[in-house]
């Protein structure tokens, strides 16, 4: 099952719609609750990303009985050295964003604690492209 | 001293902080005992908690969108900030409850901590 949702960069009224729409899919579906929470957290950090800081993105859900795969494409500024970005505390959010409680630099970290495999890729002045995998079986949710 | 720790629901936490509850979006049956104070959103979707009562000065739509996302279904608003009519249906609908309160953050937490609720940690 597939379904895909366009986000708009810098629209904060609406950052949380395609997370929100994501999340009653998943319930209906039946996931698992504590995958369903840790999933939604991190699209969501991701989905606002996308509205923080880039133009224009798309959301791509993409579940089978295995995993759950997510994928956020976006034109944007991109992000020049992504070691850093992964950094606790590091951000560049502007101030309109840090005004919405967003900006601290804890976004992609909770994305990374939250899924299983986190990959992001990324073209300085072009876009950047972040894909979650998380695991219906086997993956951080039966660690804990 | 010992601390006692109380399971409290809306309209109990509504009163300790002389607050008024604008929203009832989630007939909470188990209660709330835990609470976290922040107004920044970054740091209420690191919470692993489940259940908790999120009490904040900043009151805007994706306020009520972090909640939703962070599992969060009662929200207390201090410093007298109000929730928009665009907020109190957006909480109806996912299910969240809010509460207005005019007293600081840090009294409408000691008031909550007092009578009993606890800190994540
Ligand atoms: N989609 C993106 N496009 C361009 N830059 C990005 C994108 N996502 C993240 N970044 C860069 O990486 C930095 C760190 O991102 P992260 O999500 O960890 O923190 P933040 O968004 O700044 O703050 P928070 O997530 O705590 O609200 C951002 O400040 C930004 O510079
Ligand atoms: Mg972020």
């Amino acid at each position: 099952m597939k379904f895909e949702y366009d986000i708009e960069g810098g629209n904060f009224s609406r950052a949380g719609f395609a997370s929100s729409e994501v999340k009653k899919k998943l319930r209906q579906l039946n996931v698992d609750i504590q995958i369903v929470r840790r999933i939604v957290v991190a699209l969501y950090e991701a989905e606002v990303n996308v509205v923080a800081h880039a133009w224009y993105g798309k959301m791509t859900v993409d579940i089978d009985e295995e995993k759950i795969l997510l994928i956020l494409d976006d034109e944007g500024p991109g992000i020049e050295d992504i070691d850093l970005a992964m950094k606790e505390g590091f951000s560049t959010a502007s101030p309109e964003v840090r005004e919405m409680g967003f900006g601290a630099g804890m976004g992609l970290p909770n994305i990374k604690k939250n899924v299983d495999t986190l990959k992001i890729t990324s073209e300085p002045g072009k876009g950047t492209r972040v894909e979650m995998i998380t695991y219906m079986k086997g993956g951080k949710n039966e660690k804990s | 001293m010992e601390r006692r720790c109380l399971i409290m629901d809306l309209q109990q936490m509504a009163n300790i902080i002389d607050g008024r509850v604008v929203a009832n979006g989630n007939e909470s049956r188990t209660g709330y005992n835990t609470a976290f104070a922040s107004d920044l959103m970054s740091d209420v979707l690191t919470l692993d908690q489940e259940n908790v009562v999120l009490i904040t000065g900043l009151a805007t739509l994706q306020t009520i969108r972090t909640a939703e996302m962070a599992d969060i279904n009662c929200i207390i608003f201090v410093r007298n900030k109000k929730a928009s009519p665009e907020m109190i249906s957006l909480a109806r609908e996912s299910g969240i409850n809010i509460v207005e309160c005019r007293y600081t953050m840090f009294r409408a937490s000691g008031l909550l901590y007092q009578a009993g609720l606890n800190p994540v940690y």
